[in-house]
């Protein structure tokens, strides 16, 4: 079926198989590789985009449900002059990420949570971030980053 | 992992969507938030070979005030029950019950009525419902019909709907004393399915994983009505009970959780109110 999504505000028009899931339009068909696949069953949040501004797991959603709607992924969230998103920044700031594979997820994650809770507290920070997993269990620093980057106001 | 291949078609109004469903037979599937159904398909435990997707069913999406009760459309998205101004005010244990569903992301996407045609024993919502004794609207061919939640869940994954039939609303009372609620979930990680919950309102208890559907406590329930105290009370919490035993615990693990857990919701809800 033909689908025609707004991807990091771009019109991304192609004609897919009827089963193909966002992530792999994503990777695929749009050519962005930021959002990774990591369990592939809904659980580890690496493929986390934001879809109409919210957080989902696009290992979960269809491309044909995205249809007509808009995506952000980690490679849109940067200003077009190349400045990195309050979130990215803090992450680099706070040491963020050890192997990196989680990051993309997360980064979409907290960009989503400090959108409907744009002061939250710590613990409201670790709950907010249940559905994501770094195996490197480097929990800490991302919790910070997201605290750092709310106390810059972002939302 | 790819879904096994299936042709998706759309619906914009419920009678569409029953047109669809009736012109496509036994072999399609309404495809609410996804949240279960994509997974089940990935893992080939489920391969309907059209999925009719509900998503742009805009008119089934919301939550009203109906004075004796709340109605809530059936793709209503967990996330907008948990954050529903009425819901956290008449009815605390279902906004507080839908944001312990799974995680952020799974609550943007999965709905309430998803949740409760799935019909996933360990699911939160479906004995959460059945604790408030809410009512489900089913609509088919054969026009509308409202179904108990004690007549609703018949088996593992089965319930009372008809093929070709779709669940349309949920209608849940508004509690005489809506403080006094407790939901009590017991897993290991924070976005697994309960090991056992359990939901209390008042003096209804109902259970998450305690057989192959959500199950009233009413070995509970009438101990409570004669006197008996929580702490007596929940002693019967496994009573009547059929649970499994999987990987996450054996059946007398669960039943122990069932009586800790339900001593705990009634201590609670005693506590609020």
């Amino acid at each position: 079926m033909k689908v025609e999504l707004t991807v990091n505000g771009k019109d991304v028009t192609a004609d897919v198989e009827d089963r193909t899931l966002l992530v792999h339009f994503l990777r695929d068909t749009a050519d962005l590789t930021a959002t990774n696949i990591g369990c592939d069953t809904t659980s580890c949040g690496a493929c986390t985009v934001l879809l109409d501004g919210e957080s989902v797991k696009s290992c979960t959603v269809l491309a044909a449900q995205a249809d007509g709607r808009s995506v952000t992924t980690l490679e849109g969230l940067a200003s077009e002059s190349g400045e990195m998103h309050p979130v990215q920044r803090a992450f680099h700031n706070e040491h963020g990420l050890q192997c990196g594979y989680c990051t993309p997820g997360m980064v979409m994650a907290i960009v989503s949570l400090l959108k409907e809770n744009p002061s939250p507290t710590e613990a409201e920070v670790r709950t907010g971030l249940e559905g994501n997993i770094c195996r490197c269990t480097g929990y800490h620093n991302i919790v910070r980053a997201a605290l750092a980057a709310a106390s810059e106001g972002v939302q | 992992m790819i879904p096994p291949a299936f042709t998706y078609v759309r619906a914009t109004s419920v009678d569409e969507a029953l047109g669809l469903a009736a012109e496509h037979g036994e072999d399609a599937k309404f495809l609410a938030g996804g949240q279960s159904l994509l997974p089940l398909m990935k893992l080939r435990f489920a391969s309907p070979t059209v999925l009719i997707d509900l998503g742009r069913v805009s008119d089934l999406s919301y939550v009203r005030d109906e004075g004796t009760y709340v109605a809530i459309g059936a793709m209503t998205r967990h996330h907008d029950v948990a954050t529903s101004a009425l819901l956290r005010s008449d009815v605390p244990l279902l906004a507080h019950t839908a944001e312990e569903v799974g995680d952020p992301q799974i609550r943007h996407r999965g709905t309430i009525g998803g949740s409760v045609a799935h019909a996933d024993a360990a699911a939160d919502l479906p004995a959460t419902l059945l604790a408030l004794d809410a009512t489900f609207v089913v609509r088919g061919a054969d026009g509308q019909r409202s179904v108990p939640a004690a007549e609703f869940f018949k088996s593992i994954f089965e319930t009372a709907l008809e093929p070709g039939e779709l669940l349309t609303e949920i209608q849940v009372p508004k509690p005489a004393n809506p403080a006094a609620w407790s939901f009590q979930k017991f897993n290991k990680r924070a976005i697994d399915f309960a090991i056992v919950g359990v939901a209390v309102q008042g003096t209804s208890v109902a259970l998450v994983n305690m057989g192959s559907t959500p199950l009233r406590a009413a070995a509970v329930e009438s101990a409570l009505a004669s006197g008996a105290s929580a702490a007596d009370a929940a002693a019967h919490a496994a009573d009547g009970t059929n649970a499994g035993s999987d990987i996450h615990a054996s059946k007398a693990y669960r039943e122990h959780l069932a009586r800790v857990l339900v001593r705990r919701a009634l201590e609670e809800a005693a506590g609020r109110s």
